[in-house]
């Protein structure tokens, strides 16, 4: 059966399920770096599909759609940032806000801007295409799963091994890492944890964005009310179970795409949805549970 | 000689206080300079003023002859000042070389030479005898060495005037040793040191000056060579402070703590205390002597109930409490003052008279069925304030407004008016001032003579041995000796502590 399982088909919607996730986490491994309990990721990544579709309809292009999806979350992000780091309040409750907030604004401006409730879909709104490199996306298995990505997808695999450049090798990585554990020692070597921390929350807003558009013009071609289903959720769980460490991340991004794919896969095989569905939710249950002393000591650190 | 550094009539003011009122200071290149000062005496705020931390309200400050304006730290870095301050500003899990390099570091092209910032630590290392390993991460080191990385901070900017903050509060005797010994090849290579304490045999040890604070003001400037501890004390409070004579020994009675054969494992399950057998008599003060981290605090959390013991029995009052929790602990008549004052001590949020009424909220006299007696506790809490010179304006102010030595001494106050057979004191006098410790020895010699046993643990030697009937000296888990105070000194204390035997 396992080798009926285990084949090119299964890794692409492993790699389908783990690109968004590895986007988010990718923004929030970024802000936790820098001393921002980044939990806003389902929301931005929900209003980043929002403004992908919607920049895509009107525009009638997918990377137009990218662009704007980025743009529009970055600025939503901003939200967090003035809440958090300006104003220094309890980046958790912000969190909860900013995601309830995203949920009801794209619900609400569904049917003001478009017409329609649940679902918009439109042949207006162009999709993103898959670039396959020529002979590498040939290959057997991995071929089409690793060669054969959007933009977005070949962003997210690329980013990891250059987040860790630029976090544990450049001097402005040194000095993010140094704000987000020490924010006073920072300062007295006139390191402005204020910037650094605005940064991480930009860059949290640009990589959220880009996986909502991954998520609505990638994996679908449309948006759906709270299409982000839990995936930013995810994420904030993958960072933390991976310690906030770019292969960490990558490696708990994995686990959870392949849950995602996987559920997918039996689905297929006869296994009814609502346990397939739920798979993802408990794997990330087990693996909270497996890293309790890890999450609590990541809490008392941001709360520090 | 040329001044590196001059202060001239710096004064500063907060609400209801005048912090600092015409001070003048003049350091001379390549001096240790000291400044001394009872805790409020202005210390703190002059060297905030001095790094660019605080601005004065009037006053100028002079680097290398001429007048310089700071507006943040990094204006004083770049004059050539350095600071090491108490509570170290470094990040855990960052490497020393990283840490040491933070916003100046050596690059090619885009990214952090990190080759090149390995070799400058080691180079600034070998020049002032300040070995560390850059590649070691701080959470890693220990607090000596994390001040070696501090100092090592200031030289890498080529700070020319170091300025340490109690630099010795945190170590241990050796590790002081090795930081004067640091001091004195800065020293020899031009370079000016201040150095803020209130530890007179530090001032006397290592300093060529000793500028002397009281209530805001620049009180004495002194030649070190040509002064005394004595005299240093008394121009710091006003009068004459006696804190080495001993205590006469009081006559010894039953057993107020007995601990036989005592195992505790801390959380990881390493055994912290190992085999301890020990006996705190009425009218006794057992001294425990121990390097941070070899099993002392696990001792203690044991023998107040804090911590499960593994094995073995203690005995409080005559009553078996090994396996006890603290309330019955403490009803078998012992006290305890904590090493942390802020966090064990007192809870911060409440008010003065709810932090001092703790531990005694079951008694019958604070309690009408259910509810509190406010009178009767405010009652209470109005008599320590008074008998222990709590600097606080009333029992409905909140404790988290104390400063340090008004805690220790509310802290201090409530365990002492247990009156229990058995007190335990884990550093009763950290960060109080000179004033106060004698006042505190004072309370802990009569609380003794009065028939009280005490367990006493102080990482500073000269107090274990001026007040202790008894020193014990803990290593690894294990008493390894057990010494007369009058015929044995810091020196072997240190010996043993370091794990020496003969």
């Amino acid at each position: 059966m396992f080798d009926q399982l285990f084949d090119g088909a299964l890794l692409e919607s492993v790699f389908r399920a783990l690109i968004p996730i590895l986007l988010a986490a990718i923004g929030g491994l970024v802000c936790e770096r820098a001393g921002v309990f980044q939990i806003s990721l389902e929301g931005m990544m929900l209003v980043g599909a929002f403004a992908a579709v919607a920049g895509s309809y009107l525009g009638q292009s997918a990377l137009l759609g990218v662009t704007i999806a980025m743009a529009v979350t970055a600025l939503f992000s901003l939200i967090l940032g003035y809440g958090a780091v300006t104003r220094r309040g309890d980046p958790i409750v912000l969190g909860v806000a900013v995601n309830l907030l995203a949920l009801g604004l794209t619900s609400f401006l569904l049917p003001q801007l478009f017409g329609v409730r649940g679902v918009f879909q439109h042949p207006r709104i162009d999709g993103l295409d898959r670039l396959a490199i020529p002979f590498l996306s040939d290959l057997p298995l991995i071929g089409q799963a690793l060669f054969n990505l959007t933009i977005p997808g070949y962003l997210s695999l690329l980013a990891i091994p250059l987040i860790w450049l630029f976090l544990f090798r450049t001097p402005i990585g040194l000095r993010l890492r140094g704000v987000g554990e020490r924010p006073a020692s920072a300062e007295t070597l006139g390191v402005s944890s204020t910037q650094y921390k605005y940064a991480a929350v930009v860059f949290s807003g640009l990589a959220c964005g880009l996986a909502g558009a991954q998520l609505a013009l990638g994996n679908v071609v449309q948006f759906a009310e709270n299409m982000s289903s839990g995936r930013g959720w995810i994420a904030v769980v993958a960072v933390m179970l991976g310690r906030a460490h770019p292969a960490g991340v990558l490696g708990a991004s994995a686990l959870f795409g392949f849950a995602e794919g996987l559920g997918f896969r039996l689905q297929g095989n006869g296994l009814p949805v609502q346990i397939t569905e739920a798979l993802p939710y408990v794997v990330t249950l087990i693996a909270l549970a497996l890293a309790r002393k890890r999450f609590q000591r990541i809490l008392e650190l941001t709360a520090a | 000689m040329s001044n590196a550094l001059e202060l001239r009539g710096i004064s500063k003011s907060f609400p209801g206080v005048r912090a600092n009122d015409n001070v003048d200071l003049e350091v001379r290149r390549g001096d240790i300079h000291a400044i001394v000062g009872e805790n409020g005496a202005g210390k703190t705020t002059l060297m905030s003023i001095l790094y660019g931390l605080t601005a004065p309200d009037s006053g100028e400050i002079v680097v290398d002859g001429r007048t310089v304006r700071f507006n943040s730290a990094l204006d004083a870095i770049a004059a050539g000042l350095g600071m090491v301050h108490q509570a170290f500003k470094l990040f855990p899990t960052l490497t020393v070389a990283e840490n040491v390099v933070f916003r100046n570091e050596p690059r090619t092209g885009i990214f952090l030479d990190r080759a090149e910032a390995a070799k400058r630590v080691r180079a600034l290392g070998s020049e002032y005898g300040l070995m560390v390993d850059p590649g070691a991460r701080i959470e890693d080191l220990p607090v000596g060495v994390l001040q070696r990385v501090e100092i090592l901070k200031a030289l890498y900017r080529d700070a020319q005037v170091l300025i340490l903050d109690e630099p010795t509060a945190v170590l241990t005797p050796q590790e002081r040793d090795n930081l004067f010994v640091t001091l004195r090849r800065l020293k020899d290579r031009g370079r000016t040191v201040i150095f803020i304490t209130h530890k007179l045999g530090e001032v006397m040890a290592v300093s060529d000056r000793v500028t002397v604070l009281r209530g805001g003001r620049a009180v004495a400037h002194l030649d070190t060579a040509s002064t005394s501890p004595t005299e240093v004390s008394r121009l710091m409070t006003g009068r004459n402070v006696d804190l080495d004579s001993r205590p006469p020994p009081s006559l010894l009675g039953e057993a107020v703590l007995s601990v036989t054969d005592l195992t505790v494992r801390d959380d990881d399950g390493l055994v912290r205390v190992d085999a301890v057998s020990l006996e705190v008599r009425s009218g006794e003060i057992l001294g425990v002597a121990a390097v941070a981290g070899n099993g002392q605090h696990e001792l203690i959390e044991a023998i107040c109930g804090l911590r499960p013991a593994d094995r073995g029995s203690i005995v409080v009052g005559g009553r078996e409490v090994a396996a006890a929790d603290m309330a019955v602990t403490r009803e078998s008549g012992l006290a305890y003052i904590p090493e942390d004052r802020h966090r064990v001590g007192t809870a911060a949020g409440g008010e003065v008279w709810a932090n001092l009424v703790m531990g005694f909220q079951r008694r019958k006299r604070f309690r009408r069925g259910r509810f509190m007696r406010r009178a009767e506790v405010e009652e209470h809490a109005r008599r320590i304030i008074a008998d222990y010179d709590v600097r606080v304006a009333g029992p409905a102010v909140t404790a988290a407004t104390l400063s340090g030595g008004n805690l220790q001494k509310l802290v201090v106050g409530r365990e002492m008016s247990h009156a229990a057979p058995l007190l335990v004191a884990e550093e009763p006098t950290r960060g109080v001032d000179v004033g106060a410790i004698e006042f505190l020895h004072r309370q802990l010699v009569e609380y003794r003579s009065q028939g009280g046993g005490i367990l006493l643990l102080s990482a500073e030697l000269w107090e274990l041995l001026a007040l202790s009937s008894r020193v014990v000296v803990m290593y690894e888990g294990r008493i390894v000796a057990e010494l007369d105070p009058a015929e044995t000194d810091e020196a072997e204390l240190g010996f043993f502590m370091t794990g020496g035997s003969r």
